[in-house]
């Protein structure tokens, strides 16, 4: 890594931003915690999946999947010993996971390294196809996934789920780990790997007439998506404190996908732009649901769902007139605010100067 | 395992894969003309089967009535599916429709939940289905019989309209290369759209099915059995009507046959349709009877 100046006044930023974080709790309520949290979660999410899908060009529509699979892992890792006995009521839990007790950023690790593993397994047979046959695969790998779980009630207490998990995931500790998210695979999307990658996506048969090992590095990326997110995956079991199979369905991946379309395809800032978007503009939309009341004339009753209509059809939106999202796949770089500010500041100049 | 235990299974089996092929032919009609996954396929289903549930309860018609009317709404919301989400993303890179596609499932499911609410409901049956034959032991519920027969007689006039009309000759054509087809003076838009109708009613017709099957209708019923579908479309071969009947005759008797002769593993039900889709994808990714269509360079 070169130390220019604009590395420096990267570092810069994020250490402000943590000192910014640890001083949080200060002037912001519990539940702008709770999203902000929520927020860095997703945005590694979005990350890992533009990983993917963005940069490599493979459709997958599994990352529900491997996120139940970091979950679940980093719950077990997490959960003291006694509690698990006590839960685990439709069978005991067997022997290493009753044993297992790990500090937290250990679990998230382990988490991301089972995902890691799975998807290893998985690449193989369904990195062979093409795009959307390889969406369906996935989808059908997530779906075994989640039967898997729901069926290894030894291990995971089956359909009851895992409830009161630790929250051991600050809002320091999600920052940090979408920080790692970012810069791992920022470094390997913006290095000579990455364009290989990109090579891949745009002309898959030009990328293997000039020797690129195509799915050594197909396999490659799909396995780092997977283990952040696994990460992703473990950091939500404990924000949310509770997990069960039905969670990890496929609109999960559905809505990990919209970050990344919403952000913009093969951009980075533009999945965590995404991600923020969608996170607050969800939580904004439960007012719909609440009864209104207009100057106390109208009154209209709150209508339960209506936020995920809203949704979808904002999705259906940004698909049918903004395909490229917000951001398509260009980046918020410092050189691109500094030249907005320059440009900002020699119009005020010139207009002053009238 | 006895005889009548076995008959039982296998009518049951029947039943099943043929609510999948009556499905899977909707999935592999429209993979066939625009090679799209018509996500929304499912939630078609699930429309259908509430208005026949409206139908009867609400309004009170007899059920070959609401059945008739519930396929012509389901036909023509697939339609204005295809108009509002399809068209205009035609010319775009196939991920695009695709995703779109998600969101027309996902923008039915919400909205059916805000009007139908998410309970389940039960639904009627009409008591000429559901009373028995006997021949000695064996009892066979006439429903079990009744879907079986019904689905050939719709496949037999989807052929017919197929390799037999003006309209299923230009799918055909379509299906093989939709710019030719354009410039011999085809309709394009006009057959796509009657490629949705005629999937959509198939669907609806499955739906229907499928609520007086297993007597109740919700929000997100048309998931797993559009899903599977998609399944046995893959694996009889995507774009071929033959193959998606065979790919979900064969899904129904695996799902319901191994469960019959293994009951511990009936909490894998779920998980079968997708090991034998990875299965296929792996050795045969043509499925049985699909063409090998060639990537363009």
């Amino acid at each position: 890594m070169r130390f220019n100046r604009t590395t420096f006044i990267c570092l810069a930023l994020m250490a402000a931003g943590a000192l910014f974080l640890t001083q949080a709790d200060m002037f912001l309520s519990n539940y702008q915690l709770y999203i902000l949290k929520l927020f860095f979660i997703n945005a590694i999410l979005a990350l890992s999946l533009n990983l993917i899908y963005g940069f490599t060009g493979m459709f997958s529509l599994g990352h529900a999947g491997f996120m139940a699979l970091g979950a679940y892992m980093a719950a077990l890792c997490i959960l003291p010993p006694e509690q698990k006995e006590m839960m685990w009521i439709l069978e005991p839990i067997i022997w290493p996971f009753s044993e297992l007790f790990t500090p937290f950023w250990l679990a998230v690790i382990l988490g991301g390294l089972v995902a890691f593993v799975f998807a290893l397994f998985i690449a193989v047979p369904a990195l062979r196809l093409g795009d959307d046959y390889l969406g369906i695969a996935t989808l059908g790998f997530a779906e075994i996934i989640r039967v898997l779980l729901t069926n290894a009630t030894p291990i995971t207490n089956g359909s009851l789920g895992i409830k009161g998990i630790p929250d051991s995931a600050t809002l320091l500790t999600c920052y940090v780990w979408m920080l790692i998210t970012l810069v791992v695979i920022a470094r390997i999307v913006y290095g000579n790997f990455g364009n290989v990658l990109r090579c891949i996506r745009d002309n898959e048969i030009a990328a293997q007439v000039m020797g690129i090992n195509v799915f050594g590095y197909k396999v490659m990326s799909f396995c780092v998506g997977a283990f952040f997110a696994g990460v992703g995956g473990a950091l939500l079991g404990s924000h949310l404190s509770t997990i069960d199979p039905k969670m990890f369905n496929f609109l999960l991946t559905f809505q990990v996908l919209m970050y990344v379309v919403a952000g913009g395809l093969g951009s980075l800032t533009g999945s965590i732009l995404g991600a923020g978007i969608i996170t607050v503009l969800l939580e904004w939309l439960r007012a719909i649901e609440e009864p209104m009341d207009f100057f106390g004339l109208v009154e209209i009753p709150g209508i339960p769902g209506m936020r995920m209509v809203v949704f979808s059809v904002l999705l259906l939106a940004i698909i049918l007139y903004r395909r490229e999202g917000i951001m398509g796949s260009r980046e918020i770089t410092l050189a691109g605010i500094g030249r907005f500010f320059r440009r900002l500041a020699t119009r005020t100049a010139g207009r002053e100067a009238q | 395992m006895s005889l009548e235990m076995f008959f039982q299974h296998f009518f049951n089996a029947l039943t099943l894969g043929s609510l999948y092929a009556l499905i899977a032919i909707g999935y592999t009609m429209v993979y066939g003309v625009l090679r799209l996954i018509n996500f929304a396929h499912g939630d078609i289903l699930m429309v259908g089967a509430y208005f026949v549930f409206f139908g009867t309860f609400a309004f009170g018609w007899p059920w070959g009535v609401s059945a008739i009317a519930a396929v012509c709404g389901a036909s023509l919301l697939g339609v204005l599916v295809e108009r509002v989400a399809y068209r205009p993303l035609r010319e775009a890179p196939r991920i695009s429709a695709l995703i779109s596609a998600i969101a027309v499932s996902f923008f039915i499911e919400s909205l059916a939940v805000v009007v139908f609410t998410g309970q389940p409901r039960p639904v009627l049956q009409p008591d000429w289905l559901i009373s028995e034959w006997q021949w000695g032991r064996v009892h066979i519920l006439k429903l079990t019989a009744f879907v079986p027969v019904m689905t050939a007689v719709l496949v037999a006039a989807l052929l017919y309209i197929l390799y037999r009309t003006k309209p299923g000759l230009a799918m055909r054509a379509i299906s093989k290369d939709i710019e030719t087809t354009r410039l011999m003076g085809v309709r394009v838009d006009n057959i796509i759209a009657f490629t949705f109708a005629v999937g959509s009613a198939l669907a609806a017709a499955s739906g229907i099915m499928w609520a007086l099957r297993y007597p109740q209708v919700h929000p997100y019923m048309g998931i797993m059995p559009g899903l599977k579908a998609f399944v046995a479309a893959v694996v009889g071969g995507i774009g071929s009507v033959q193959g998606a009947v065979i790919g979900g005759v064969i899904l129904g008797f695996v799902e319901i046959m191994s469960i019959a002769f293994f009951p511990e593993l009936s909490g894998y039900r779920d998980a079968f349709a997708f090991i034998i889709l990875v299965l296929v994808l792996v050795f045969k990714p043509t499925g049985l009877l699909g063409e090998n269509l060639k990537e363009k360079i």
